[in-house]
């Protein structure tokens, strides 16, 4: 279509495909978020500036900027060092079980923090694996309530983004031109420094600026593994809301953290501009098994992501059957339900019901919204098209008890009086998995050659023709992949759907966290049991996902 | 930022999302019609009930009760607060004795004087005009491992200040004041025993015997006690509730004759919750009915094993309550005007003694 239409008709359907993203994030995150912001910046009809200086200058300020700031950094350096090596796996290596990897790489990025920090508490304490192994070399090692801790959990719920991200664009290198290196004289690592590393760096920029703001924003690996000594700017800005309800300071910490975010989404932007060219994909054609020394790296990095991925995973499954009688499957069963009868206790058949309907309505909610802004962007050009990309982003950069708070005080007046409508959930795990959804359809729309949507066109065909028959059916796979993406990340999502989560209908999460929050064999039992369900079925989905798409599909 | 887009964007969305919002935008009612009406009940994250006990409300009434969980006692306070003129439901369960000063500063609830206030012990009436009616009391206690005490040779202690003892060196875990309800209950014992001026050398002495801070109840009881199911903890004394032990017993695979942790009885601080009927209801009339159910027999007996606390009124408890649960004769109890007054200097000045 954009080969034969007019401009003006152009802009009217950019226009279109942007109105509803911006009505969607309008009122579901950026109304909420300014109305907090104003409530706490506001004072008698006034801005309250000083307080903005105040605040940004006090000590204790300045040492939680400082904290989050250096762990957000060693973090990121972390994981793009342990997670290289498994992007070449994705990017250059056939090996049996080749997918089954590719799917538990992603798994704890959308499991719960909840439940994976509880999981950690166990490895990185003095009964853990890892104390045990110090205690062979005579050292006492307690991790727990260590900036280490939390460095070593975030490389774990990161590495699938930079293992993804870089894995797609190291499909998409070309393997002929390392390989003429090598004709040339340059060594392997030569070889890769000068030609496969340079064709890398954009997508490496993009998945490091990523994990930094994931890291940057991190919550509830902080809160559980940091301990109390410890505090992110986004711990702080919870605890000042929920406990002490000083929104002032919290608004100036949220403005501090957005600057934060702002700068990190420029750096990313960069990157993908930079991207642009490497994304001719060269495809699974490029894989092979691996051959001579490959084989040693190729084993060594399974079984160092089987560590730093399977012992937190294998813990948690362990502790779901790990009963007082020996192993066995007793907390399953009593999930079965003879502990019911009260409102507290959800039926967890009936918590994976709630899970998946509102996974379907937000997956679905979610692809709607993120490809009208797909189309919308695509057809953006310049400096614009990034600003509006990064836009989109900002909800992963915004703590959840903002969005919820804000929703409180945004969303309470006939006729949207939406706080405790069941709409709101799906909505908020929507305004979280849109920005997923769009960095796997953005790439594959700009993928496709205008040459053949000009063709078409020559061929006769009319412009809503020509999408259907070349847009639509190459953006059905990535389509459907962003879809199970949406789902699985929904399926995890628990800061914003804890805000909100009707009574009544709770989510799988939000059941672990009632189970966890009382004394008890059967309730720890029980939680594990739930997590280790959830656990299989965001596996069983990512499994789907990358069967249908490709390993790009959750990369950045 | 200014607050004039939200009309515009009200209206842009009220056209998309007509369909979907249906139920939640009823007209106000005129005039109070408990009979089918249905009021909402809002509550922390702790709140349980019994379903047939809520039905039983039901039934006799013909009032319908939706729950709404809001975080936990400090995020619902405040939530309430943010939303006060427009609140989110029309009966607030779960206020206790810390937060209480601000939300009567903030005039969050309408004053009613339950009939059934009159089988419930004075002591527990906080606010003299009545604008919370007390519910329920949990005891915020020291539980001890008794298996991992006995084996390191230790007694379980007696007081607030045996902990400070060398001998108990690295055996506790607190919760942080700032951050969790009992980790400020605790801290609010130790000014109650050692005095305004004196807390703080216990304190310290606590700190030399390495005394371990959870951010919360969680991670404390789960994360860091030895005597929690299934925990990788490894101290063997914890801040948690008088009903903790009969909750590992009642929770057990198999419960076992005798529960595995006990509580220290001379450690307790007493929590008081209350109800409150929140001002800008439309239905008053039912949310007075609502607060007079849950001080009747049929709500307060249903307490103990939904929610691990101790009615206030005189009905009988469940039998592991009264062979694993604490009553403490005594427990500490501060003056609700004094807390509300040093709370965050208190939290303060704890958290540079111990944590900086």
């Amino acid at each position: 279509m954009s080969a034969t239409a007019r401009p003006a008709t152009r802009r009217v359907v950019t226009g279109a495909a942007f109105a509803v993203p911006v009505a969607f994030l309008g009122v579901f995150f950026a109304v909420p978020v300014a109305a907090l912001l104003t409530t706490g910046l506001r004072s008698g009809g006034r801005w309250e500036l000083g307080t903005v200086a105040e605040v940004l200058t006090s000590p204790g300020t300045r040492s939680v900027a400082w904290f989050t700031l250096w762990q957000a950094v060693a973090s990121t350096v972390a994981t793009v060092l342990a997670a290289l090596p498994a992007a070449w796996l994705i990017g250059r290596v056939r090996f049996p079980g080749r997918a089954i990897f590719v799917a538990a790489l992603i798994v704890p990025f959308v499991l719960p923090t909840v439940v994976v920090g509880t999981a950690f508490l166990a490895v990185l304490g003095p009964d853990g694996p890892l104390a045990v192994v110090a205690r062979l070399v005579g050292a006492d090692l307690d991790l727990r309530r260590t900036a280490t801790a939390i460095v070593v959990a975030h490389v774990f719920f990161n590495y699938a983004v930079v293992a993804r991200t870089v894995g797609a664009a190291w499909m998409a290198v070309d393997p002929s031109a390392e390989a003429a290196a090598r004709t040339l004289g340059a060594d392997r690592w030569t070889a890769f420094r000068t030609v496969t590393l340079p064709l890398l760096r954009p997508a490496l920029a993009g998945a490091a600026s990523i994990v930094f703001l994931f890291t940057f924003t991190s919550f509830g690996v902080v809160k559980i593994l940091g301990g109390p000594r410890i505090a992110t700017i986004e711990v702080e800005i919870h605890r000042l809301t929920t406990q002490l309800l000083d929104l002032r300071t919290a608004s100036v910490l949220s403005l501090l953290q957005l600057a934060a975010v702002v700068a990190a989404l420029a750096l990313h932007r960069r990157a993908a501009a930079r991207r642009g060219s490497t994304r001719a994909r060269v495809g699974r054609s490029v894989l092979r098994p691996p051959a001579g020394g490959e084989r040693w790296l190729a084993l060594a990095t399974v079984a160092g992501a089987g560590l730093l991925v399977g012992v937190p995973i294998a813990t948690l499954v362990w502790r779901s059957v790990d009963t007082a009688g020996g192993p066995g499957l007793a907390y399953y069963r009593a999930l079965g339900g003879t502990g019911g009868g009260t409102f507290r206790f959800v039926p967890p058949v009936e918590a994976v019901r709630n899970s998946l309907l509102f996974g379907a309505a937000a997956a679905t909610t979610a692809l709607v919204v993120g490809g009208l802004a797909s189309i919308g962007l695509h057809r953006l050009g310049g400096r614009l098209r990034g600003v509006a990309d990064s836009s989109l982003m900002l909800p992963l950069g915004v703590s959840a008890v903002t969005v919820g708070f804000g929703f409180l005080i945004a969303l309470d007046e006939p006729p949207l009086d939406l706080r405790t409508s069941p709409v709101l959930i799906p909505a908020a795990q929507a305004v979280i998995a849109v920005p997923f959804v769009v960095r796997t359809l953005l790439p594959a729309l700009d993928a496709i050659p205008e040459r053949l949507r000009e063709a078409a066109a020559a061929l006769g065909a009319s412009p809503r023709r020509v999408w259907w028959e070349v847009d639509a059916r190459l953006l059905r796979r990535p389509a459907l992949g962003a879809l199970g993406f949406a789902y699985a990340i929904s399926l995890g999502e628990f800061g914003a759907t804890v805000f909100i989560a009707r009574a009544d209908a709770p989510t799988v999460p939000v059941a672990i966290f009632r189970s966890l929050s009382q004394p008890g064999a059967l309730n720890v039992g029980q939680a594990m049991a739930l997590s280790t369900i959830l656990l299989a079925l965001t596996a069983g989905v990512m499994l789907l996902v990358d069967r249908i798409g490709d390993a790009r599909v959750g990369g950045f | 930022m200014n607050p004039s887009p939200r009309p515009l964007v009200a209206a842009v969305v009220a056209a998309l999302l007509v369909a979907a919002c249906g139920d939640d935008t009823d007209a106000p009612e005129s005039a109070p019609d408990p009979e089918g009406t249905t009021i909402t009940l809002v509550t922390h994250d702790s709140f349980d009930v019994s379903d047939e006990v809520l039905a039983a409300f039901t039934e006799d009434t013909g009032i319908e009760v939706e729950l709404l969980p809001s975080g936990d006692a400090g995020s619902m306070v405040n939530q309430a607060i943010l939303t006060k003129g427009s609140p989110q439901g029309d009966v607030l369960f779960g206020i206790d004795s810390t937060f209480l000063s601000r939300a009567l500063d903030e005039e969050l609830f309408v004053p009613y004087e339950s009939p059934a206030l009159a089988d419930v012990d004075e002591s527990f009436v906080l606010d003299p005009e009545h604008h919370v009616t007390p519910i329920d009391t949990g005891d915020v206690c020291l539980n001890y491992d008794k298996a991992a005490l006995a084996a390191a040779g230790l007694e379980p202690p007696q007081a607030l200040a045996d902990l400070a003892d060398p001998a108990y060196a690295g055996t506790l875990v607190v919760e942080n004041p700032a951050t969790s309800s009992p980790g400020l209950a605790y801290l609010l014992a130790t000014v109650a025993e050692f005095g305004e001026d004196g807390w703080q050398d216990h304190w310290r002495a606590l700190r030399d015997n390495d005394v371990e801070v959870a951010a919360g109840w969680e991670e404390a009881y789960y994360g860091s006690f030895s005597g929690a199911a299934g925990s990788p903890g490894d101290r063997p004394i914890v801040v948690s509730y008088a009903s903790s032990p009969p909750a590992e017993v009642i929770f057990a695979e198999e419960p076992p004759a005798e529960a595995p942790t006990g509580v220290v009885e001379g450690s307790c601080y007493r929590q008081i919750e209350f109800a409150g009927i929140l001002a800008g209801t439309e239905h008053e009339d039912a949310a007075r009915q609502l607060v007079d159910f849950l001080l009747s027999p049929t709500f307060q007996e249903d307490l103990p094993l939904t929610m691990f606390v101790y009615p206030v009124t005189d009905v009988e408890l469940p039998p592991e309550f009264v062979a694993h649960g604490a009553q403490p004769a005594d427990p500490y109890l501060l003056d609700a005007a004094t807390v509300a007054a040093n709370r965050d200097a208190w939290i303060a000045e704890w958290t540079d003694i111990v944590l900086r």
